[in-house]
């Protein structure tokens, strides 16, 4: 294991990140901030409780999934382009690692920011809306394995673009529809009954009802099964990235 | 001889189809500086490219330090060194950042002292808080280089070191590598320039389409360098060259119309008259003389020149 290896990649994309921390924080923040402002205090003052949860505290977890979403995926793809772009890939590419230790260094990196930027939105959050959390072992956990999986998929998108584009298209496409279609701002029990269903292919569902689970004990979906289905996403994404490394696939021509 | 590395029968088509290789075989010994001498488009930098691991090698093997590139790359990669042909920098970083990023890299702990040493060595220890977007593109070079320096390795590839350099840094780069080889760092260099080869290396190989056409000592290609050639067109053939002119090693061409004879133009000057007066003795007549030099560059097109 070449470990030094692994610190030179995470600490040079914590570099990146830190370089332009205002940038990298402040549009996260201010627009969650909007979003309490708005949905939190301007319209959750008129609607009603959800499970017992105000409408306010409701949406803290979906909105920091939102983000811990969108930024892992931005970050990691990001983060595995630049290089592929510039050029400058070649020298991982000629240095002595391994799969494990590149996706240990980038993704690692990935992940550490999203978190971060979630326990800062959880902050953020704590100045508008006053809440709990039942169990936060479990939301840590949660919030550390949703960062790490997209930032996973992420890491994918990145080796796969060939432009710029490409690197927006499948957030863009398909991640912020879902993520939006799950049930951030409501509960799914509150959809007609066929779209009940339907929900359930969505991913975002599963991750979002875990996460409010771990804040306030109530979950459309059974907490077993939203890790399950971060598991399984999880692995899905390792085992195409462990492809790409054996053939080379869009790295080494 | 033992080969720090060795490529056998390597062939090499990109996705496109594109054959860049074509059983390729070489072998570098340990502590030489090997000039990759070739026109655009040879496959200078496919070859590179897959020793150091940045390319997929098609079939054939390629060993480095003892170690096969691909079943023990870490092995291979640990002890090369690669300064590509392009300059590729993350603009951004400080140049003492990026080179203590190349070390970790490649595997070494942090050492400020040694960073420091390479720094210093390629004259950038005053520019190390630079961004490396603050320097011009033969400071960029220097990066390139203390980068590829930084883990200290034992094999160093140059892809076309020079190409776009000014004279100073070309000067600078030529004493680092002959500091380097001294040191005992096995040094690759490819290039376009035949005087470059000729200028640095130890032994040269050319490479054409794809394939290596000859590898040589440059003393040996020098000396063929120097070699000149008259041909003597004669009056009546003869059936063998006469014993009194034994001594010439001369030899019969075009059927015995004409003698050729091989002489090195440095070291026996006077031989040529030598060679003519013994011809009037012998009353052996002559139409014409025809002189020839062939040099590097000569050899170079004859090896590249379109081959069907
Ligand atoms: N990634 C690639 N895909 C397809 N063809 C390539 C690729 N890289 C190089 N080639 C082709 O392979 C040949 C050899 O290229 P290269 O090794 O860069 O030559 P050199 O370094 O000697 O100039 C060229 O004809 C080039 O166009
Ligand atoms: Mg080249």
């Amino acid at each position: 294991m070449n470990l030094h290896a692994v610190r030179a990649i995470y600490g040079f994309e914590m570099a990146r990140w830190f370089r332009t921390l205002g940038q990298s924080i402040a549009s996260p923040v201010i627009s969650t901030s909007l979003y309490f402002v708005v949905f939190g205090a301007a319209i959750g003052s008129r609607m009603g409780a959800i499970d017992g949860v105000s409408y306010g505290a409701f949406i803290i977890p979906g909105l920091v999934m939102l983000n811990l979403l969108s930024e892992s995926i931005s970050n990691a793809s990001f983060g595995i382009y630049m290089p592929k772009f510039a050029g400058t890939i070649y020298e991982v590419l000629s240095a002595p690692v391994s799969a494990v230790e590149v996706v240990l260094g980038y993704v690692g990196a990935a992940a550490t920011k999203s978190v971060l930027l979630g326990l800062l939105i959880l902050i953020t959050a704590r100045l508008f809306v006053p809440y709990g959390i039942a169990h936060p072992l479990v939301m840590v956990g949660f919030l550390v394995l949703t960062a790490i999986t997209f930032s996973l998929f992420g890491f994918l998108i990145g080796i796969w673009a060939d432009g710029f584009e490409k690197l927006q298209v499948i957030p863009l496409m398909i991640v912020t529809p879902l993520a939006f279609l799950g049930g951030s701002f409501y509960s799914i029990s509150m959809l007609p009954p066929l779209w009940q269903k339907i929900a359930l292919f969505n991913p975002v569902v599963y991750l979002i009802s875990g996460f409010r689970w771990s804040f306030y004990g109530v979950a459309d979906i059974g907490v077993g099964v939203s890790l399950a289905m971060i598991l399984v996403f999880m692995v899905a994404c390792l085992l195409v990235i462990a492809w790409i490394f054996r053939t080379g696939y869009r790295l080494r021509n | 001889m033992e080969s720090i590395i060795s490529v056998r029968g390597l062939s090499k088509s990109y996705a496109s189809g594109y054959q860049a290789l074509a059983d390729v075989n070489l072998e570098i010994a340990r502590g030489e500086i090997f000039a990759l001498l070739g026109p655009n488009g040879a496959g200078k930098t496919t070859l590179i490219n897959i020793i150091c691991g940045i390319v997929n090698p098609g079939s054939g093997t390629v060993r480095a330090a003892g170690h096969d590139v691909v079943t023990g790359f870490r092995e291979a990669r640990s002890a090369i060194g690669l300064v590509p042909q392009e300059l590729h920098t993350d603009m951004f970083e400080s140049v003492w950042a990026t080179v203590n990023f190349s070390r970790g890299l490649f595997g070494k702990p942090r050492d400020p002292a040694r960073v420091e040493q390479v720094l210093r060595d390629v004259s950038l220890w005053d520019r190390k808080d630079a961004r490396i977007m603050e320097l011009s593109g033969g400071m960029k070079r220097r990066v390139m280089i203390a980068k590829a320096l930084a883990h200290d390795p034992s094999i160093l590839f140059l892809d076309e070191p020079t190409a776009g350099v000014d004279v100073e840094l070309r000067r600078d780069m030529w004493a680092m590598v002959r500091r380097l080889r001294d040191s005992g760092v096995t040094i690759i260099l490819t290039t376009h320039y035949i005087e470059e080869a000729e200028e640095m290396a130890d032994r040269i190989g050319v490479i054409n389409r794809g394939r290596i056409v000859l590898v040589e000592d440059k003393t040996v290609l020098m000396r063929k360098l120097g070699t000149r050639q008259l041909r003597i067109h004669l009056l009546v053939p003869l059936d063998a060259v006469p014993p009194a002119l034994g001594t010439f090693g001369l030899e019969l061409a075009a059927g015995g119309t004409e003698l050729v004879y091989a002489f090195d133009a440095h070291a026996e000057s006077g031989s040529v008259a030598t060679l003519l007066r013994r011809l009037g003795d012998l009353g052996i007549e002559f139409r014409d003389l025809h002189s020839t030099e062939s040099s590097l560059e000569d050899i170079f097109v004859n090896l590249v020149r379109e081959r069907p």
